[in-house]
């Protein structure tokens, strides 16, 4: 059983978010980098969740990037990967990254590709299904849950107000969420071994470039906070009522 | 011509459909043509009705086996309605369905896609779609540079403009695909208003103390029809079902109106609520993060101030 593990580097959930180059560009002054929180926590812990219930699982990762990325694809492979790709490339939009990501799942041969359901920077929601789509697999998005039964995976997955529940035979591509696994820190065993475990890095396949980001800008700043008295509740709900009109 | 993908669950469009079809509709305004939608499988709503948000035309494939969902079967039928209909600009709700399909269109159709848009294409040079991100924190202008172009419109993102009109409802015939994902069940929560689609949220944290206090944030959700959710830290420690997680590393909401009770505010909470048109914070520490990112707040404890609350609402709706 061969487990591909997408992984991304974001900026650290209490980064300042900040742009430069006439807001074209995300100023990385000061940010640190991490792995994407929905790739490590749970796509990535899932997968090794699965090598320790079957000796037999291999874990793959691979990461889009330059290597500024080295950092985070050891802590993944302290974390548990067996070893790692990275196609040193820009990641230039999101169907360029799916190309390269499916030129190493196609070479791999991977029973399961497994990807967060999104990155914290770009919040794309796209990379697991443009991976499915360019292999001609089944994908599962957005995945609380995921057993295995032999060839068949049984993935429960999020929809508005539920979840659903599918089986699928493999090979497979899923993006996965809360409910999955849960964070862990890497010992000092994983860490010292990281340090030799396999790190190949790749040239980037051709792939078509379909968006790019032409300019960012930063939400408007709010007018500032209408305090009311706590003796008086009720001039809160007058206000929401008359003023804000949302209730 | 644009083309609007209408959701359906049960046989009844999604509300966020609606957005998106009058998103569809405005579009083609702007680029001076019409908008058409398909929906899959069997739906009871009047689907004549999408014409008061701006569809033309309406193409069905009411096929019950498609009510089961299948990303690799509904790509294939939505990529044949993309061909059959010439659209050029194929929009979606961002839904748990948008985000399974629309990125396998992206590459079906070699079509540029902008996921999570939060405002109409901007088309005087080129055609550029804001949308969110890192995390609610800021917005980027993305260029489509393809011919074909892909829209999945967030939630509560856009204001839909009713019109005069009906649709007309073709049939769009198709060859029926096999799936290979086995839908063995579904559970939906019921008795509650799905957090994603709520107008009003009311939502708790740690300054609640504990999950018996939860009460207060369930009564007040229930006068104002309103979703329940919670911070981070009140899902970790089981006080409240993950689900209800709204912030970075959760869900992402945008509703009307988002009550924070006992919240401090911290920068991954604000990511997946500073979308939220007002936002209200009952908090007792007057240094609470979230007093900066609010429209109305209350410095005081919420056991004190919610009961009062509640009894303001029930005297506005006239229920004490």
């Amino acid at each position: 059983m061969k487990i591909l593990v997408c992984i991304s580097k974001t900026p650290d959930t209490t980064a300042k978010i900040a742009f430069t180059d006439n807001n074209t560009k995300f100023a990385t002054d000061g940010i640190q980098w991490i792995i994407n929180p929905y790739d490590e926590w749970y796509a990535l812990v899932r997968a090794i969740e699965l090598k320790e219930a079957d000796a037999g699982v291999t874990i793959h990762l691979v990461n889009v990037g330059t290597a500024e990325s080295e950092p985070i694809i050891r802590k993944a492979l302290a974390l548990g990967g067996d070893a790692a790709f990275r196609v040193n490339t820009l990641e230039e939009d999101s169907y360029f990254v799916a190309a390269q990501i499916a030129a190493i799942a196609r070479e791999g041969a991977y029973d399961i590709v497994f990807t967060g359901k999104e990155t914290i920077d770009y919040n794309g929601s796209s990379i697991g299904g443009m991976v499915a789509e360019l292999l001609d697999l089944p994908y599962i998005s957005h995945a609380v849950k995921f057993d295995l039964s032999g060839n068949t995976a049984t993935v429960v997955r999020e929809i508005e107000g539920g979840e659903e529940t599918d089986q699928v035979s493999l090979p497979i591509v899923v993006s996965c969420q809360k409910g999955m696994a849960e964070q862990r820190i890497p010992n000092m065993k994983g860490i010292m071994g990281a340090r030799t475990k396999p790190l190949t890095v790749s040239e980037p396949v051709t792939a078509d470039i379909l968006t790019r980001v032409a300019s960012f800008d930063l939400p408007p700043a709010k007018a500032g906070v209408k305090l009311v008295s706590a003796e008086h509740p009720e001039e809160l709900i007058r206000l929401l009522h008359e003023e804000a009109k949302a209730i | 011509m644009n083309l609007v993908f209408i959701d359906q669950a049960e046989g009844h469009i999604k509300k966020a459909s609606f957005e998106a079809a009058s998103y569809a509709a405005q579009t083609a305004a702007l680029m001076g043509t019409t908008a058409e939608a398909i929906v899959l499988g069997t739906v009871s709503d009047d689907l004549t009705a999408l014409g008061r948000y701006g569809i033309t035309k309406v193409h069905t494939v009411a096929d019950a086996n498609l009510n089961e969902f299948d990303a690799q079967v509904y790509t294939q039928l939505i990529a044949e309605a993309v061909k059959a209909t010439g659209a050029d600009v194929l929009v979606f709700a961002n839904t748990t369905t948008a985000k399974a399909v629309a990125p396998r269109l992206s590459v079906k159709l070699k079509a540029g896609l902008v996921s999570g848009a939060v405002a109409l294409p901007d088309i005087s040079n080129g055609f550029t779609v804001k949308k969110s991100v890192f995390s609610g924190k800021a917005f980027a202008n993305i260029a489509v540079t393809t011919a074909i172009r892909i829209i999945a419109v967030n939630l509560n993102a856009f204001t839909i403009q009713e019109v005069e009109g009906s649709a007309t409802v073709v049939p769009f015939t198709v060859q029926p695909i096999s799936s290979k994902v086995k839908v063995s069940g579904v559970d939906k929560i019921t008795g509650e208003v799905p957090l994603g689609e709520a107008d009003i949220v009311v939502s708790g944290g740690r300054g609640l103390k504990g999950p018996e206090n939860w009460g207060l944030v369930t009564e007040l959700a229930g006068l104002l029809n309103a979703a329940t959710a919670c911070s981070r830290p009140v899902a970790d420690i089981h006080w409240r079902p993950h689900h209800e997680h709204v912030g970075q590393t959760g869900l992402a909401i945008a509703p009307n109106l988002y009550i924070a009770i006992g919240i401090s505010g911290a920068i991954q909470h604000l990511a997946g609520v500073n979308r939220s048109k007002t936002i209200v914070v009952i908090n007792k520490d007057p240094e609470a993060p979230f007093f900066k990112a609010a429209d109305y707040g209350i410095v005081g404890d919420a056991f004190e101030v919610v009961p009062k609350m509640i009894d303001a609402v029930k005297k506005m709706k006239g229920i004490a």
